[in-house]
């Protein structure tokens, strides 16, 4: 392949060479250009100025992010996602990873098994959301019943309370994701050799010392992509929590995504939303770097 | 993996253990309760139902009427089973001044889904295929770029987009949103055809070459032909992404063309009116069906699908 770019680059008039795949790549080059460079500059360039409702280039500084870094609604946002995130990382990969080294236990039915696990992924967001909603009603769902059961005094009603409102959006994203971490875990674990078992048997390792010390070490790569995405799909986090509680109890539950379209599109302070959605950025720059410097730096 | 053939092979195992019970031939049987295996099944069985739970919610809760619902919990099975608030949701609930219930969506979005697998497909894969087989200089720089691009939050792009699309005079309507689906299925789709592409023998193509054929002559006649399983891949996945989106549904259309996602949103969480917990559960489980359609009958391919878009980068 190397090979075809070296002899088009010695040749001359060489813009029309290869005219074909060029303009088959019309698309490709203009959303990586337009879309993707463009746009991402113009929402950080626009973030610097005091647009309200229509974008201006009238440039105020760091205004808008002081603004944003002192607003309480801005503050719990960030709050929620890390506790979210946090939270949503560790179980997550926690609960993935122990079904798919149940599914990996040579079982019966690990078809059936992953199906279930798997289903609400193929769910959107809303109808996690409202499903949810509906299951935690405290007048007719969880804390109903358990009341009903004798426990009168039980209180479990997290979407009507400020506190723990984050934990009921967490029991529903877990749900839904839970299912395809455990599916790049377990193509994770039938990528390691079973020869890797059978010296771990011969040597008398316990099967959980195998997993934690040999197993899981093993499987570093799938941990990073796994982890990769999880993280990329927290920092989305949108749609679960407008169908679920719609950033309510109050401001309880707002999460960043939330707080962008809501300052470009309801409040109309564009400003605002630029500036925040370019704290996303900043923030999936944070997670993406390193382990694109790892992934990649480490192999060249 | 080798796994899709070893669940074949489990599934078609189960039914030879009930006829090895019968009598003592064959090899020796092993122990099938042994604690070991009473803690697997267990654990795993407690899992599945706790995530079948919010289906059988939905699916019970859409066929009891109001009355039940006030006087019972969510888990409980109907007394009465009545499809009205399947109907209800279908054809007459309300969102806003529209009271033609979830179809206005349903058609939504199927006019949304459509064009935009189609075209964000057939970008997709002549780009994977120019990138694989008809290598020009520069363009993995803008392939690194569509790749990294995928990781840019969406609200970061969502006003440009506006701006480009109101230019244009797409702004507000399924177009658009068309054009705005294929724009960010174009990263994962192209690695996706790009890698395929790439793993067929390259034989074929200087065969094809030498024959005489060009670049759409080849794309045509020999790759894509070669490569209806990941065009059924990249299908589902476009199917099930497009169809479950609601960011872009919000931002890109008005009222009149909303996706099925908003406008259940929309009737689940008016403010307006009594809550018919019923009816709002069959419009959620109406909006699930068709994913869950395209999961069930695709099965492993699905599975495919994601790790295919779970290994980007």
């Amino acid at each position: 392949m190397s090979m075809s770019e070296s002899t088009a680059a010695r040749r001359p008039g060489q813009l029309f060479r290869n005219l074909n795949a060029k303009i088959a790549s019309i698309p490709m080059i203009l959303t990586a250009l337009v879309i993707f460079v463009g746009g991402t500059l113009w929402t950080v360039l626009y973030s610097f100025t005091n647009s309200k409702l229509l974008p201006r280039l009238n440039f105020v500084g760091l205004d808008q992010y002081e603004r944003l870094w002192s607003a309480p609604r801005w503050l719990t946002s960030i709050e929620n996602l890390i506790t979210y995130g946090v939270l949503s990382l560790i179980f997550s990969l926690t609960i993935g990873f122990l079904l798919a080294a149940l599914l990996d236990q040579k079982i019966r039915f690990e078809n059936a098994f992953r199906t279930i696990f798997l289903y609400p992924f193929a769910l959107s967001f809303i109808v996690t959301g409202l499903v949810w909603q509906w299951i935690l009603n405290p007048d007719f769902g969880v804390q109903h019943i358990v009341r009903s059961l004798g426990w009168e005094s039980f209180v479990f009603n997290p979407l009507y309370d400020q506190d723990i409102v984050i934990y009921g959006i967490l029991i529903a994203g877990l749900w839904q994701g839970t299912g395809l971490v455990m599916c790049l875990m377990l193509a994770g674990l039938r990528g390691i050799d079973e020869d890797i078992w059978k010296a771990a048997r011969v040597d008398g390792i316990p099967m959980w010392k195998t997993y934690l010390f040999i197993v899981i070490p093993m499987m570093r790569p799938v941990f990073i992509t796994t982890l990769v995405i999880i993280a990329s799909g927290i920092v989305r986090l949108y749609d679960l929590v407008v169908a679920q509680t719609s950033g309510g109890p109050g401001h309880a539950s707002e999460v960043p995504a939330k707080y962008v379209y809501d300052y470009m599109f309801a409040a109309q302070n564009l400003g605002q939303g630029f500036a925040a959605s370019t704290m996303m950025l900043v923030t999936v720059g944070i997670i993406i770097v390193p382990w694109a410097y790892l992934e990649f730096g480490r192999r060249r | 993996m080798s796994n899709p053939a070893t669940l074949a092979a489990t599934v078609v195992g189960a039914d030879a253990v009930a006829g090895s019970l019968s009598g003592p031939h064959g090899p020796r049987p092993r122990v099938t309760f042994s604690r070991r295996n009473i803690i697997i099944y267990g654990t795993l069985t407690v899992v599945a139902l706790y995530y079948l739970l919010p289906l059988y919610v939905m699916v019970v809760t859409s066929l009891k009427g109001m009355p039940e619902i006030r006087v019972g919990n969510v888990f409980a099975p109907p007394l009465e089973i009545t499809f009205e608030p399947w109907v209800k949701a279908w054809a007459t609930a309300c969102t806003g001044l529209n009271c033609d219930g979830l179809s206005r969506g349903f058609w939504n979005s199927v006019r949304i889904t459509v064009p935009s697998v189609i075209l964000s497909i057939a970008i997709a894969s002549v780009n994977g295929y120019a990138l694989a087989n008809w290598r020009f200089k520069g363009a993995d720089i803008f392939f690194t770029i569509l790749i990294v691009g995928a990781f840019i939050p969406y609200q970061v792009m969502i006003y440009p987009i506006v701006i480009v699309l109101r230019e244009i005079g797409l702004y507000g309507s399924l177009g658009g949103l068309v054009i705005v689906h294929s724009i960010f299925g174009m990263p994962i789709l192209t690695l996706l055809f790009r890698n395929y592409f790439a793993s067929l023998p390259e034989e074929l193509f200087k065969a094809a070459r030498v024959d005489g054929a060009g670049f759409w002559g080849i794309y045509f006649r020999i790759m894509m032909p070669m490569s209806l399983p990941i065009f059924v891949v990249a299908m589902i996945l476009q199917v099930t992404g497009i169809w479950n989106d609601f960011l872009f549904g919000v931002v890109y259309t008005k009222p009149d063309t909303y996706p099925m996602t908003v406008q259940l949103n929309n009737i689940v969480n008016s403010v307006q009116g009594v809550k018919e917990y019923n009816v709002n559960m069959a419009a959620t489980l109406i909006t699930g069906l068709v994913p869950l359609v395209v999961y069930f009958v695709s099965g492993k391919l699905f599975v495919r699908g994601i790790a295919a878009g779970a290994v980007k980068g």
